[in-house]
């Protein structure tokens, strides 16, 4: 074999491993999900094969999927400018923080150590009827009687900002870090106040990284069913929470998965997007 | 345009001390090049006069004024970092417009004053590029530029040559100093290339350990270094041990067990006591003869020649006397000595400088 042809070989037996997983796990399941959404669910409960379009119509049609799709890009939203106003300022923070950036960065990733689940049900402790922050009113008197804070659209939030609010700091952390900090002190030395120099130099240049973390945090807080399944009430769905009910409780299958390729197909537009502006390199920074 | 003053100032870090008692008078339109290795405290004086650090103790008066409480963007001093540090983000233009838009230079004024500020180093037609566009010699003089552009009371240059190509680095060197000697801006230059202070400086300081070692003229510390730690700063030298003895006029003369008695003119042995000394001498003031040449006024000694370090034009040679290894730097007349010949190493007594020795 040719020296040319040997090398070009090599990239494709490295990658082999993990392309067969991504095709046997992700490509093949997701087809099938294609192929179930066009076919039928009768009365019966028995599904139909075929190439019906009746799914989709409910699913694109239906008031109350719309409704529910712009609720969570709304909670989505909501949670990515939250996570991006307490991040920015702690990513900030560590950048500048010098020899302690490693201990601060550990920090940052010791809740991953926890179970997502569980750091979510932690809130119960803290709100509920019986909990620590009711306890506390209690006991000094402001509330005679405990209250109930859990289980509305603020506490969803909530729980999405704790558990989306690492990755928002890792991406801002990562491109401040990046950024020379001479350039604030050439600023500074050329008549700009900390603040404008902040606003004229750090900023702009951190854009992708808030950007990039603003990405990681919209797509998986709306792709979430459990913060509203352990923190929401009956009225706080959110669109995999519908998706979840077609598939397990209902046993749609067809239908939910009609639902979950909507949700996909709005997402990947997202990123779509987001990769023609910025593209995906910083997004990987970030990651790694 | 102002004189810097550094007044015992003292900059401590926890429990390293970076800078020991520094006093220092730059004048008015001077071009002083601070020199030292690196942590030596150079970066550290520089930093200080810019505002970038606060001394620990002691005061910097820039044109007479106490500045230790004034914030840097009310300095107005020029600073080129090594790196550049030019705002990516912008482009040339903008980059050097940056420091007018905080100083009532009204709009209509500043593309014109960006356009001269780009032709005085030679770049007027890049403004619409960004700085990646750029080489790094090209982002050097852009950076040069925008800290020109404000006229400065004073500029700071922070290693501005290092990130630089050698034959680039002379070539900016050439640059830097004209367009210093043109807008005449009091200039506090850092560097640990000894060349490059050589080349540009009115005034050199050289720094080691914290401390100030000289301040002189480039021939100044070059010629009578105050340390033997200069002299081995500023070029190779030979360090030869000696003590003074009685002599003869216009001189100080000296005992030394490798070259006999050598008389010092009395302007270079100030400070030199009586009893232990040393006497520097340049590589380049020693000269390999073949054995048995004329050596009248000269001072000379039998050698051998241990290694030879070719340089086209020069050749290095590491020569023995007896227990020492001494250095020559000489030009090459036909062909160089061979590794192991047997030479005459000589040299001129006024060429030597003495130290008091420990």
């Amino acid at each position: 074999m040719s020296v040319e042809a040997r090398e070009k070989r090599q990239p494709w037996i490295l990658l082999s491993p993990a392309l067969t997983a991504v095709i046997l796990l992700l490509f093949v399941p997701l087809l099938f999900i294609v192929v179930y959404s066009f076919w039928l669910r009768t009365a019966t409960g028995a599904d139909v094969a075929g190439f019906h379009l009746d799914n989709w119509q409910e699913a694109l049609t239906d008031r109350f999927y719309r409704d529910i799709l712009l609720g969570t890009l709304r909670i989505a939203a909501i949670t990515t400018l939250v996570c991006a106003l307490m991040g920015y300022p702690a990513a900030y923070f560590i950048a500048r923080s010098g020899g302690n950036k490693a201990i601060l960065l550990l920090l940052l990733m010791l809740p991953f150590w926890i179970s997502y689940i569980i750091r979510t049900m932690s809130w119960i402790n803290i709100l509920g009827v019986s909990g620590a922050l009711n306890s506390f009113l209690l006991w000094t008197g402001v509330i005679s009687e405990p209250v109930q804070m859990l289980y509305n659209q603020t506490t969803v939030i909530l729980g999405l900002v704790h558990f989306l609010l690492p990755f928002m700091v890792l991406n801002v952390f990562v491109s401040l870090d990046g950024i020379d900090t001479n350039l604030e002190d050439a600023a500074n030395s050329l008549g700009a106040t900390r603040w404008q120099s902040f606003v004229q130099v750090t900023l702009p240049l951190s854009l992708p990284g808030l950007a990039a973390g603003g990405l990681l945090c919209f797509v998986l807080a709306a792709g979430t069913y459990i913060t509203p399944l352990v923190l929401g009430g009956p009225r706080d769905a959110m669109f995999a929470n519908l998706v979840f009910e077609a598939i397990i409780t209902q046993l749609n299958w067809p239908l939910g998965s009609a639902l979950s390729l909507m949700l996909l197909a709005v997402l990947g537009l997202l990123v779509a997007i987001y990769n023609r502006y910025l593209g995906m390199a910083q997004l990987m920074k970030g990651l790694g | 345009m102002s004189s810097v003053t550094l007044k015992n100032i003292v900059k401590r870090f926890g429990n390293f001390t970076a800078v020991h008692q520094a006093n220092l008078e730059i004048p008015e339109g001077a071009f002083v090049t601070l020199l030292g290795p690196s942590g030596c405290g150079k970066t550290t004086n520089l930093r200080m006069i810019a505002g970038l650090l606060d001394p620990t103790e002691g005061e910097i008066l820039i044109g007479g004024k106490r500045v230790n409480d004034i914030p840097i963007h009310k300095r107005n001093l020029g600073i080129v970092f090594q790196n550049y540090a030019l705002f990516p983000h912008k482009t040339v233009a903008e980059n050097v417009a940056f420091g007018l838009k905080y100083r009532d230079v009204p709009k209509s004024e500043i593309a014109g004053r960006v356009q001269a500020a780009l032709e005085l180093v030679q770049l007027p037609q890049v403004g619409d590029r960004y700085p990646k566009a750029l080489s790094g010699g090209q982002q050097q003089r852009i950076a040069l530029a925008r800290a020109i552009v404000i006229e400065p009371d004073v500029l700071l240059l922070d290693e501005p040559l290092s990130a630089l190509d050698a034959n680039l680095r002379e070539d900016m060197r050439v640059e830097l100093k004209r367009i210093q000697d043109k807008i005449g801006v009091t200039t506090v230059f850092v560097t640990h290339d000894q060349s490059e202070a050589l080349a540009m400086s009115d005034k050199i300081v050289v720094m080691s350990a914290g401390r100030i070692e000289q301040v002189g003229t480039p021939e100044e510390v070059y010629n009578t270094p105050a340390s033997e730690f200069v002299a081995n700063f500023l070029g190779a030298s030979n360090i030869i041990e000696a003590r003074s003895a009685t002599g003869e006029a216009g001189g100080v003369t000296f005992d030394t067990p490798a070259f006999g008695r050598v008389t010092v003119p009395a302007a270079r042995a100030a400070g030199v006591a009586g009893g232990p000394a040393k006497l520097v001498l340049r590589a380049e003031k020693l000269t390999l003869l073949e054995p048995g040449s004329d050596t009248a006024g000269l001072i000379a000694a039998p050698a051998q020649v241990e290694t030879v370090d070719y340089q086209g034009q020069t050749v290095r040679y590491f020569i023995r006397l007896g227990d020492r290894q001494l250095q020559a730097i000489n030009l090459i007349d036909e062909r160089p000595f061979p590794q192991g010949a047997t030479v005459t190493a000589a040299f001129r007594a006024k060429d030597c400088a003495a130290l008091p020795g420990t």
